[in-house]
Formats: structure tokens, sequence, C-alpha cells
């Protein structure tokens, strides 16, 4: 299979980049890890007329935190780049647990965080954790640069709030009030598979209490599901058997699951019961064991 | 599709635009006109005649094309040709030298880490990728790194053996120089 023509471009800085995309009226696409771009065009799902390829601006190649704690991800910080980060290990756990998670081993040597948020696909990881962590996107577009809250980012499946001469050149998560716990668990059938089911839990912690949490379902709705009632049953209080119960109890209750070659509807809500209580109950050993 | 392999000429008419790339391949420069949409798989393949890259799935699950990319594996069928342009690829034709095997490919030999053959020049390559990183792997380290290439035939055991069989003489290797 190969994809049908198109015109190539291979800017050297964002500016031109957005001036190409501008240039393309809506029939440029933007190439960044290309491992959902790639298979998409050699199906034909996707014929775009011009394909700008940021891979050349290496500065777009980045993890890092601010001082005060916030994580910047650049558009082309690869999911490899996540999975071997001691820094995002020490300071961010959910996205150090989703990592290795994602597609298979060679995928992550090229496929992009940024770019797989932008994809948009319902059973995406990066999306949960966006949302479990209050993440946002920047973008930059020919009038400057703008920030949108994960929630409102995208639109639909494979559907985003990126005008056609955007690009996101940036994930956003905010730093932690206190200190930032919390893990990923995805059930698959085999590596490299959609997720039956995912979870992704991100909460700030002081002292015993909760003081912001964040879960999220993939792989259990026609959208990445935030589970807000669930992670707000758990703010002000500590972690206890009871709350963690509860927790539970909600987040299966906000999953939309279908029945499918990969479980029935009521198997996938247990599945999200069971993540969300094993995930809550290894942040709280590994709190004790600390 | 009509056939398993499709041809698309490196030498395309002259009214489509091309690009002229350099890409090193096994250590030697390589320049070629390519239309935007060539596949590096099929370059090596179609355009260069390195037909050791194999395309299986063609839809990024297999890694039976995978190559290394400036020293990381990665799946060939999903890369533009264009892409590679001044970068460095190593084929499975770059492992052995005139004379003598890689280590790890005599480990797919002495352990029989291969049935038909299609996934070992993916397999070798993602292996070669992890014992560049790590030449102490344990068996769900090597498991883990080759997580990405199926094989139908061998039920994985014996490349996992293979693996460690290279492993081992390479470490061998590094004590003595």
């Amino acid at each position: 299979m190969y994809p049908s023509r198109f015109q190539y471009e291979s800017p050297k800085t964002v500016a031109e980049a957005v001036a190409l995309l501008d240039q393309g009226a809506g029939e440029a696409k933007l190439l960044a890890g290309g491992q959902s771009l790639v298979p998409m065009l050699k199906l034909r799902f996707a014929s775009p007329a011009m394909l700008v390829d940021i891979n050349g601006i290496e500065e777009l190649r980045y993890h890092r935190f601010d001082s005060d704690g916030t994580l910047r991800i650049g558009a082309l910080c690869r999911h490899e780049d996540l999975e071997k980060s001691d820094i995002i290990r020490q300071k961010q756990p959910t996205i150090s647990a989703a990592a290795p998670l994602v597609a298979d081993p060679i995928v992550r040597t090229r496929g992009t965080f940024v770019g797989s948020v932008c994809h948009a696909d319902p059973q995406g990881d990066w999306a949960a954790t966006m949302i479990a962590l209050n993440g946002r996107i920047v973008a930059q577009g020919p009038k400057g640069r703008r920030e949108i809250a994960m929630k409102d980012f995208v639109l639909g499946p494979f559907q985003t709030a990126l005008e056609h001469n955007e690009i996101a050149i940036e994930a956003v998560i905010p730093a932690p009030q206190g200190v930032a716990v919390g893990g990923y668990i995805k059930l698959e059938r085999r590596v490299g598979d959609f997720a039956t089911a995912s979870v992704a839990v991100a909460l700030d912690v002081v002292g015993d209490k909760v003081v912001r949490a964040g879960i999220a379902l993939g792989g259990v709705g026609s959208r990445t599901i935030d589970a807000s009632d669930a992670a707000a049953a758990l703010v002000g209080q500590p972690l206890t058997d009871a709350t963690i119960a509860k927790a539970a109890e909600l987040a299966a209750a906000a999953a939309e699951p279908r029945s499918d070659h990969r479980g029935s509807a009521d198997y996938k809500r247990h599945i999200v019961a069971t993540f969300v209580s094993r995930l809550l109950n290894q942040i709280h050993s590994s709190k004790e064991a600390a | 599709m009509s056939s398993l392999y499709e041809e698309v000429s490196t030498a395309p008419a002259s009214d489509v635009p091309v690009r002229r790339v350099t890409i090193n391949i096994n250590g030697e420069n390589r320049t070629v006109d390519v239309e935007p949409r060539l596949l590096l798989a099929h370059l090596l393949r179609q355009g260069l005649k390195m037909t050791g890259t194999h395309t299986g799935c063609d839809t990024t699950n297999c890694g039976a094309c995978t190559v290394l990319f400036d020293g990381r594996p990665i799946k060939s069928c999903t890369m533009l040709a264009v892409q590679a342009d001044g970068h460095a690829v190593q084929t499975v034709e770059g492992l052995a030298t005139a004379s003598e095997l890689h280590p790890i490919q005599e480990g797919f030999k002495a352990e029989h880490g291969l049935q038909c053959g299609f996934c070992t020049p993916g397999m070798m390559l993602a292996a070669k990728a992890l014992l560049e990183e790590n030449l102490n792997p344990t068996e769900d380290e090597v498991r883990w790194a080759l997580s990405g290439n199926l094989c139908r035939c061998t039920g994985y055991q014996n490349i996992v053996k293979a693996v460690l069989w290279a492993a081992e003489k390479m470490r061998a290797q590094a004590g003595q120089e």
C-alpha cells in the first residue's frame, strides 16, 4: 500500500510550518511521528494535498519542568523519551506509568505524545492521562498562541478544536498542589492492541489528604471519559477503603462501554471499577511505605 | 491490491515532483530521487533492491520491516523515504561482515530462532537496538523489547534464547577488548 500523491514540505521553524498550513487552506496535514497518520495515508482514510513534516524542527523535541513544577511536553517528544525519563518517573507518575503501554516499543521510538493527543482516538492512552492531569494544549496559528484545556480540545472521535492553520506545539500539565501521585492501567489483549478498558488516575496529595483528583477512562465510550464524580468523591478526603470503594463505584457508573469482541459492557464496567480500586490502593500502600 | 508487493517507481514520470535525498544506508551514502509518497520500506526493497527488509502486514503491526533509524528501531513501512534524508539507516544487510556473521545472527542460527524466517530481519534489528542499550538483559527485558515484532512460527521461545545467546557472546567479546 502507498499513499496518494501529496506535496511534501519540511519546514525548519514553527512559523514556516504555520504559514504552510495556512496556505494549505484545510487541505494540508501536519506530520509528526506519523504512527497513526502514515497508516491512514496508506489506507487512504486520509489523502491531504500537502504534508507538513515538522520532524526537522528539532527544538520541539523536549519535555521539561518549569521551576514551579509545570510540565511542558513539546510536539516532537516521542513516547520513548517519556518512557525513559527519570525526571518524569520522579515527578509525574501517571505519565510514567502510561508511557510503556502506548502501542509497542518500536512505534514508541517514533510516535509523539502531542501527536497522539491530536489524533483524538477515543481509545488513545494519552488523552486519558491528559484529562486526569487537567492538561492543556498550546496551539500556535497565524495570529499567535492560545491555550486549549484538554476537556475542550477533543470535539469528537478524531476531531479536535485546532484550526486548520494551527499547530499543537506543546502539551502543558499544571504543577501539582503538593505531591503528584497516580498511575495508569490498561487491559489489552496483546501488545499494541487498543484498550479493552484503561484507567488513568492522577492525584495531588498534601499529607494524608487528596487536594485534587482526576480520573479518566479509555476504551469505554465513544470518547475519553472524565469520571469527574468519582474524582470529586476523593477531594478533601484521605484514601481509605471506603473512599476508594466509592470512587471505584462512581467511575464504573461513568463508563459508557459497548459490548464488542473485546468484552461485554458489564465486563468492561467491572474492569473499570477494579482498575480504579487497584490504582488507588497502590497509591495508598506506597504512601504508607514511604 | 493485486499483489503483496506493489511497484512504486523510484524514477517517476517527469511531471511528478520528486525530491533528491541522501540516506546513509549501512554506512554508505545513497542518493536517490524519490516521490514523497514512497515509503522507506519500498525504497529499500524495490528501489535499492535490498530485499532483506521484509514487509509483512504493511499496517504498522508486525515489525517485519523494522530497520534502525539513527540507531533506534522504526517500522520502515510507516516512514516516508523522504523523511530519511540526511539520516542513517541500518538494515539486516548491514549486520554481517564479508567473513563473519553478527553475534545476533549466530545466536539465531545456534538457538534455531527462526522457522520460515520472515520476521527474522526485524527481530534481529530490534534485538540489536536492545543490546546496544543493555548488554545484559533479562529474559523479560528481551520479551519486552521484541513485543512489537510478530512471529507466527516459533512461539518466540527460541527467538528469546537466540537474543540471550547473542548477549552472552557480545559480553564475552566486550570483555576481551
